[in-house]
């Protein structure tokens, strides 16, 4: 399926409204047409609503808008006012709603990485159950990850082996071990290698209080002067 | 490449995109939004996630300027502009005293995000009714140590004057903590 990405089948797709052999076979026959185009002969055949046309869109566009909020580091190129190509379709998105709820994702990225920094350590069931957990009901991604609990398997290999990504995984796991059911053990063999601890600790410190020196203040200071 | 990074904030309406404008080497990256609630209808338009503005020192060195939003339902991004700043300006509007409270929380919360210098601007010097610098340093409690600045924030000029003096600002406190310059 990675030959559209991006394209309408995969939004549709993604957001479920076609299931994934017909969504091949859509895209196989359409290879020609625009969305637009099979987004109009999609919604006569009945095979889609126009609201899960606009949906799908504004689900996707998002998810990618919110991609971006996430990222600590990399490079983006601001283009204001471009439209896409013609034949893409194109939906209205309320600004200040994405930012908070982009901000909102943020915050539980970073209250996720904070719980479980390190993806390297492994997953126990907990040896004393708690009492809460004889009502418990789990999510289809717990069911998944449970099979693979044991103190040989690091989280990061749970999460490769069901594709799931570091925010997947975390927010799966964190709500594993709040619930009481897992417990966070360091596998065997598994060694912190000091510099990388150093390196973490240091970047702490510049998210707060920036090293800067006194040569790049008087710099800052005789460049406004020759404004 | 190295950049670093200061915060402009206050209250709604305050001046703070004016400012960054004033004095940004490009245009500004605005958010900008209509206002659609009646209370804040004294603007058209009102910033709702930041400005962003920049001044290149030379190849090596950028300053960015980040504008904070000025409504008090998107201050969840304070924090998250805060990040890393080498200091801060609180920009105060002296002509609309009832402004000021809300002023001095913005400034606490900044000081609470990073123990990094700040000045506060008193803008709108040139509005009749507006406030002096010193009886705004008395009426919001502002210490003595902290530099309470005429301010005009479409002047270029003025703009400049308050950055600079933020600068020195910095280089007092680095001076007072006894940081050496690098050999």
């Amino acid at each position: 399926m990675t030959g559209y990405v991006g394209f309408l089948t995969s939004m549709l797709l993604k957001n479920g409204k076609l299931p994934v052999e017909q969504a091949r076979v859509i895209q196989q026959r359409a290879k020609d047409s625009d969305d637009k185009r099979l987004a109009m002969i999609l919604i006569q055949n009945g095979y889609v609503s126009k609201e899960d046309v606009v949906q799908s869109v504004t689900r996707y566009v998002q998810e990618i808008v919110f991609r971006l909020f996430t990222w600590t580091q990399g490079s983006f190129f601001f283009e204001p006012d471009k439209q896409p190509d013609q034949g893409r379709i194109t939906v209205p998105i309320e600004l200040g709603n994405v930012i908070m709820e982009g901000s909102r994702r943020v915050q539980e990225w970073e209250r996720l990485q904070d719980e479980l920094p390190d993806l390297d350590m492994a997953l126990k069931f907990t040896d004393h159950p708690d009492a809460k957990l004889r009502n418990i009901s789990l999510s289809p991604e717990e069911w998944k990850i449970i099979s693979y609990v044991k103190p040989t398997n690091s989280i990061r290999q749970i999460a490769k082996v069901h594709s799931m990504n570091d925010f997947q995984i975390r927010k799966t796991v964190y709500g594993m071990l709040q619930a009481g059911l897992v417990e966070l053990i360091r596998p065997p063999n598994m060694v912190v290698p000091a510099a990388e601890a150093a390196t973490r600790g240091a970047r702490i410190q510049r998210a707060t209080a920036p090293a800067v020196k006194r040569g790049i203040i008087n710099r800052l200071i005789d460049r406004i002067k020759r404004l | 490449m190295q950049t670093v990074k200061m915060v402009v904030t206050g209250p709604f309406n305050s001046g703070k995109t004016q400012f960054i404008r004033a004095i940004s080497e490009i245009d500004v990256v605005s958010t900008e939004r209509k206002i659609s609630s009646d209370p804040e209808k004294v603007k058209d338009e009102t910033t709702v996630a930041m400005d962003f503005g920049r001044i290149t020192v030379d190849d090596d060195l950028i300053l960015y300027l980040f504008g904070t939003p000025g409504q008090k339902r998107f201050d969840f991004m304070w924090e998250i502009l805060s990040e890393g700043m080498l200091g801060f300006v609180v920009l105060i509007d002296s002509a609309r005293p009832e402004t000021f409270r809300e002023a001095r929380r913005i400034l606490e919360v900044f000081r609470g995000y990073a123990p990094t210098p700040y000045v506060v601007a008193a803008n709108k010097q040139d509005a009749p009714d507006a406030w002096l610098p010193e009886d705004l340093r008395i009426a919001l409690k502002i210490p003595d140590d902290v530099k309470v600045l005429p301010c005009v924030a479409t002047g270029k000029e003025s703009v400049k004057s308050i950055l600079l003096e933020l600068l020195y600002s910095i280089l007092e406190e680095m001076d007072a903590e006894g940081i050496e310059e690098e050999a």
